[in-house]
């Protein structure tokens, strides 16, 4: 990525080190320094390094399982997509990622380091300091995410202010130029507008620009484009990627429209269930995908290239509930290819394993297999 | 260069169309209770003979019941006493038959002849008391009945919320008649710390006039602030739950801001009008709570006033009160605008 080596991120990257230093003398700090190289845990060197994440919420009916066992890493500069239908745990993960459920009665296990940080263990107050400047959302419906009383400028201040000691004319100031670098056109008064004065674009566009008011180093956007039509869907996206480039942030994409993150994202995490179903890089989740129910996200994407006739094939069922999910392999009732498995399905959780480098794929089916059947599907779709 | 006027900022020119209306409401509702008075018991059967025969002595002869028709102005058309009704409101007006003669001076809102007076300014002198109780309570309750439906909403489930919950659903379930005369008996007799509780003008003692108020407020403030605890409690927990609830602890906020400043600014929206329907309300008159603590106040003046059939006092009463609901309303909606961005435009 060419913006990858650009000024801006040089000096982001200089100025890290040094937070980092200073960081370096919490206890806290030294304290997880010192489980790690008890346990011969790795150092966590990613920007974001998900270990063993277990999200678990008790209620009346029972436990709900939202996150089960999530481990993935995120470079700086690189964006993630994951992806599954809904309740598949993609958006709990990410708010587990701000810390949003310390409060509350969810129940998280597991590492969530950010930039060598563990968010899991580190108090409240710490996790507050980090959420809105170091990492950063952008929210699935822009309306209802803005606050419909205060102006916009007022809610970008109200960012910048919290994380950064400075007057409100010059937080003000900020959020002009922040509007300005979104593109919303005559920022300078737009910026006293209230939510409601805005199209639904430049809703998105300021929710972007409050997600971006303190530089945050990593950035998740939660279905950005859901609540948007098509024309605009592909402009933000299209904002969302320059402004990557330019801050080299590192970005997770959850959404449940693999065309989305066929443009933009360089790793696929595919979700199903709390679970990792597939990770693996862009080029070989879409090329050669290992899991059925990838299989089945990928038939029901319309493409250019079928024939106009033919239908969309869909994932026959619905989602499992998290209370209940099936035992063995969570997919099985759905998937087309258990029966292949000897039973194995049934009964016993699939591991997530490596079917090529940096690829993995939690299914029974052996690799091969997986390999063969793929073809044939998408020789018959294409 | 053209020079062009100023336009008028949007917010003023909401209020004075507003304000516009609001004359207009009260001219219906004037008519309205003026038919309510004297058209439906026309209509039921009652003839102006018999009205005016309510004001003669024990037993009237014919002469005289006319002589008082013709001196409440009853002998003439519906239309044409009401048309007096308006006029005296603005100009004041004279009754006159001859033997007596009176002067209502403007605004008239009729003369009562029972108690041989104007109705204004014997409505007027006991405005004060019920502003006073009205004002005093509401602020009690508005600060209590909040402030437990906000803590409750976010202990949601303890030990607090289900106590402030079930005093708040014995303070809505329980008449005032009832928690008042229990308070009288407790703190006024059993242990007289405010004995004798009678209206003291704030002009002439403000401590006495406070001291002598707190039982009523409190008794006032019980019933309501059970209410707005609820409300509250209820608008909090819905609040909470909002997405921007969520945008504003995603941005780093501390608890105290995204509470207070997101959550229960939205939350109050709703309170605000049914905190102005309260006041209105109360404004035209406490009556069980000002007939529990002997209050001469609105409500006390219409009790007595049905009581005895004054009817002049008793429309003065229902116009004062329905003004003070329309004002009231007014309010509301300037604080609507002016606390809802989207109402505005």
């Amino acid at each position: 990525m060419a913006g990858g080596e650009g000024p801006r991120k040089g000096d982001g990257a200089g100025g890290r080190f040094a937070r980092r230093r200073a960081r370096h003398r919490s206890t806290m700090e030294l304290e997880a320094h010192a489980t790690r190289e008890r346990t011969g845990e790795a150092e966590p060197s990613a920007m974001l390094d998900i270990r063993d994440l277990h999200i678990h919420f008790p209620t009346d009916d029972g436990l709900v399982k939202a996150v089960d066992g999530m481990s993935f890493t995120l470079e700086r500069g690189r964006t993630l997509g994951i992806v599954g239908e809904s309740g598949s745990g993609k958006s709990v993960t990410s708010l587990g990622i701000l810390g949003l459920y310390h409060r509350g009665n969810a129940q998280i296990s597991g590492k969530i380091y950010l930039d060598g940080e563990d968010i899991v263990a580190a108090d409240q107050a710490r996790v507050r300091e980090l959420r809105g400047s170091k990492m950063a959302m952008i929210f699935q419906d822009p309306l209802s995410s803005l606050h419909p009383y205060y102006t916009v400028g007022n809610q970008i201040a109200e960012a910048y202010l919290i994380h950064n000691k400075v007057s409100r004319k010059a937080a003000r100031a900020h959020a002009v130029d922040l509007l300005k670098r979104v593109g919303i056109p005559q920022a300078a008064s737009r910026v006293d507008d209230y939510p409601h004065q805005f199209s639904g674009g430049m809703r998105q566009r300021a929710m972007i620009a409050m997600a971006l008011s303190c530089d945050p180093e990593l950035l998740i956007a939660d279905e950005p484009t859901t609540a948007l039509d098509v024309t605009v869907q592909a402009q933000i996206l299209d904002l969302i990627s320059d402004l990557q480039q330019e801050y080299g942030s590192a970005v997770i994409m959850i959404t449940h429209d693999l065309g989305v993150v066929a443009e933009l994202a360089d790793d696929i995490l595919v979700m199903y269930a709390g679970r990792m179903a597939e990770y693996g890089s862009g080029e070989d989740t879409f090329t050669h995908p290992g899991h059925p129910y990838t299989w089945g996200l990928l038939g029901s994407m319309p493409r250019l290239s079928r024939a106009r006739l033919e239908r969309l094939l869909s994932i026959r069922g619905t989602p499992p509930s998290l209370i209940n999910v099936p035992a063995g392999c969570p997919f099985h009732p759905r998937c087309d290819y258990a029966a292949r498995t000897n039973g194995r399905s049934e009964t016993e959780v699939p591991a997530l394993r490596p079917v090529g480098p940096g690829h993995l794929v939690a299914c029974h089916l052996s690799t091969d297999e997986q390999r063969r059947i793929w073809a044939e599907r998408d020789m018959v779709a294409s | 260069m053209i020079a062009r006027a100023p336009a008028p900022h949007p917010v003023i020119t909401f209020i004075v169309r507003r304000l516009i209306a609001t004359v207009f409401l009260l001219i219906v509702v004037s008519m309205v209770t003026f038919s309510i008075f004297f058209l439906l018991p026309r209509l039921a059967g009652q003839t102006t003979y018999g009205l005016a025969a309510q004001y003669v002595g024990r037993s009237p002869t014919p002469a005289a019941v006319h002589a008082i028709e013709r001196q409440l102005g009853l002998d003439v058309p519906l239309p044409v006493q009401y048309g007096r009704f308006l006029k005296g409101i603005v100009f004041g007006r004279h009754f006159d038959s001859g033997t007596s003669k009176a002067y209502c001076p403007p605004p008239c809102f009729g003369y009562s002849f029972k108690n041989q007076q104007p109705v204004w300014p014997m409505m007027i002198s006991s405005v004060p008391v019920t502003v006073s109780l009205a004002i005093g309570a509401a602020i009690l309750w508005l600060v209590g009945g909040v402030s437990i439906g906000v803590l409750s909403a976010l202990r949601r489930g303890t030990l607090f919320d289900r106590f402030s919950m079930g005093v708040a659903l014995a303070g809505v379930s329980l008449p005032i008649f009832f928690t008042g005369l229990i308070a009288l008996a407790l703190f006024s007799y059993r242990w007289p710390i405010f004995p004798n509780v009678q209206f003291v003008p704030f002009t002439q003692n403000p401590l006495l006039w406070a001291k002598n108020l707190i039982l009523p407020w409190v008794t006032l403030a019980f019933l309501y602030a059970a209410l707005y605890a609820r409300l509250t409690r209820a608008g909090m927990l819905e609040t909470m739950n909002e997405d921007y609830i969520r945008t504003a602890r995603a941005k780093g906020l501390p608890e105290r801001t995204v509470i207070v400043k997101h959550g229960l600014r939205a939350a109050l929206t709703p309170i605000v009008t049914i905190f102005g329907l309260d006041i209105g309300l109360l404004l035209g008159g406490a009556v069980i709570t000002e007939v529990t603590f002997s209050l001469h106040g609105l409500g006390q003046f219409t009790i007595l006033a049905i009581d005895s059939q004054d009817l002049p006092e008793i429309m003065g009463v229902t116009m004062l009160a329905a003004f003070f609901i329309v004002f009231a309303n007014l309010v509301v909606d300037i604080l609507y605008a002016y606390v809802d961005p989207r109402v505005r435009s």
